[in-house]
């Protein structure tokens, strides 16, 4: 393993996936520094999402290497061969990445603060008095102290995605992915989401957001990474690649969302 | 000119309409009534019914002895039954196809037979397999013991009925499995869980709201399916009748006291039911569904007339 690959968070090199033969991700080269903001954007069905997913291990790659935090995820290399991971080790290391999905993902049966403490406690064996405290605190800092009890079905849309936000941070991740993260809110509660999101990336949290918020990619990511058709088609700083993009691609689609 | 309908403030005088009668209704009840009356006349007048006789042996104390074996048949048969058909379920839903293909087999051989006919078999297993033995396969066995000590009238009894309810429990489970969001599978993978995790704290509770109401089906099915035990000479509730009225001739007297208990039995579940449901559609609605209890609170307190 490379110095340079140890010392990046995310690193992705030449990603293909394909379902079956439809391929998806065409060669993907991707890097992410600890601490750092980036957003993917692009049009639908370019692949930001199954690269995100790939990330966790939700989805496997079928060519390239792709490093979260210096290790390969999903394989063991010894020498020139590799190795599929057991379940058991595949789960621990997500336990490290945290995930926010378009649609939450919240487990109804359970109350916000059950969907909280459900995986630290059952999943890493933390006291259930330590991890009670910090999900209150969680639910505090996304602005929810008072619907700790409530089931998801009596949250809204906005409220649910921050549930869900302080979930995956319960995990301490060093990592988080949100997989269009508003998409599917009304238009009045996706700015108590974007400023929750905006918070931890203040914080420091290394995060990689797939999005269609312009705005927030502008303010709040270090870098902004626009891909089509499977592949990268230019990356930099958010001034530049919103602002002065290079590609006609990346033009057109501004174009169109702004 | 001002209008009736808006006060000064503007604010309409809430509506008081004439409701909509519905003479149908009535006419609906007239007839029933009329009809009912004519049954249970027939019914008390009817000579033949025995209404002494079905008092007198209602609560005889071989009848009770038929309830309780009726009742553990279906309780450990339902429970085996339960255990089968979730097992089989999430092996139907492995990605190993030899799993998978074993809990279809089970399936397909269990439903595609008649229960009766299983019954039958498993009373004359013995002479199918007269010996039993635990050891090493086609090696030496540890223990081995006559067939017929082990497979017993119960134990064939409740072989067959569990066995057979494994099968369609199975596919009850699995339609629930099924029905709930791959979403929530994902997210729980995502934070780290296991697939065993998985299942036991977010697919499967999830899926208790779809498994549960034809469960409670299948318990109603299964207590009365018990009573084709009877045909093995199993001693439960149809059988306790038939001993009485083998000896007495008093057929329809101890038929009706079997039907009284059996209905007895379900009304009983279906309460039961009813509780269960509610437990397990907490979170699925913004609110819990009333018991019977709070809902004759709420039409006394509310003053609601209700009716026709």
């Amino acid at each position: 393993m490379s110095s340079l690959a140890s010392s990046l968070m995310v690193d992705a090199q030449r990603v293909h996936k394909s379902f079956g033969a439809n391929e998806v991700l065409k060669g993907i080269d991707f890097q992410v520094a600890p601490g750092q903001v980036v957003c993917l954007l692009g049009p639908s069905g370019s692949g930001k999402s199954t690269f995100l997913r790939c990330i966790n291990h939700l989805e496997k790659i079928n060519a390239g290497r792709l490093y979260v935090d210096g290790e390969l995820v999903g394989y063991s290399q010894v020498g020139d061969k590799l190795y599929e991971l057991r379940e058991k080790d595949v789960a621990k290391k997500r336990t490290e990445i945290g995930m926010v999905f378009q649609h939450f993902n919240l487990f109804p049966h359970m109350t916000a603060l059950a969907n909280i403490v459900e995986a630290p406690i059952r999943v890493k064996g933390e006291a259930k008095a330590e991890v009670h405290a910090r999900a209150h605190d969680l639910l505090a800092k996304v602005g929810l102290a008072d619907r700790a009890s409530a089931y998801p079905r009596q949250l809204s849309g906005g409220q649910q995605q921050r549930v869900a936000i302080a979930r995956a941070l319960a995990m301490r991740p060093k990592l988080m992915l949100f997989d269009e993260p508003t998409s599917a809110l009304d238009p009045e509660l996706v700015g108590d989401v974007l400023a929750v999101m905006r918070d931890l990336a203040q914080s420091g949290m290394t995060m990689i957001v797939v999005t269609h918020e312009i705005g927030f990619a502008r303010e709040a990511a270090d870098t902004v990474v626009f891909m089509d058709g499977g592949v990268v088609v230019e990356s930099g700083p958010p001034s530049d690649v919103l602002s002065n993009p290079q590609h006609t691609r990346t033009k057109t689609f501004l174009s169109q969302v702004l | 000119m001002t209008s009736d309908v808006t006060t000064e403030r503007g604010r309409p005088d809430t509506i008081r309409a004439v409701p909509v009668r519905h003479p149908g209704r009535w006419i609906a009840v007239v007839v029933i009534a009329v009809l009912v009356a004519m049954f249970v006349n027939m019914l008390a007048t009817n000579k033949n019914v025995g209404w002494p006789t079905v008092g007198h042996y209602l609560f005889s104390s071989i009848i009770f002895r038929g309830i309780r074996m009726t009742i553990e048949l279906t309780v450990l048969s339902m429970a085996i039954g339960i255990v089968l058909g979730t097992i089989a379920a999430v092996m139907r839903l492995s990605p190993n196809p030899v799993v998978s293909g074993v809990a279809w087999v089970y399936v397909w051989f269990f439903r595609g037979t008649p229960l009766l006919v299983q019954i039958i078999f498993w009373f004359v297993f013995a002479t199918f397999i007269p010996h039993m033995s635990f050891g090493v396969p086609f090696g030496p066995s540890f223990w081995s013991k006559d067939t017929n000590s082990l497979v017993t009238l119960f134990v064939s009894a409740l072989l067959a009925l569990s066995l057979n309810e494994g099968a369609y429990m199975s596919e009850i489970v699995r339609a629930g499995i099924l029905s709930v969001d791959e979403g929530q599978s994902e997210a729980a993978h995502a934070l780290g869980m296991t697939r065993f995790q998985v299942m036991r704290r977010v697919v499967l509770p999830q899926a208790m709201r779809v498994i549960v109401p034809p469960t409670g089906n299948e318990v109603n099915s299964m207590l009365k399916n018990t009573s084709l035990v009877s045909t093995i000479g199993l001693v439960e509730l149809l059988r306790s009748a038939q001993i009485i009225y083998n000896a007495n001739y008093k057929t329809i007297p101890l038929l009706i006291d079997a039907m009284i208990w059996y209905l007895v039995m379900t009304s009983i579940l279906q309460v039961g039911q009813f509780y269960i449901e509610r437990h397990f559609g907490r979170g699925s609605t913004r609110t819990t569904a009333l018991t019977p209890l709070q809902k004759a609170k709420k039409l006394i307190l509310s003053g609601h007339h209700g009716g026709l």
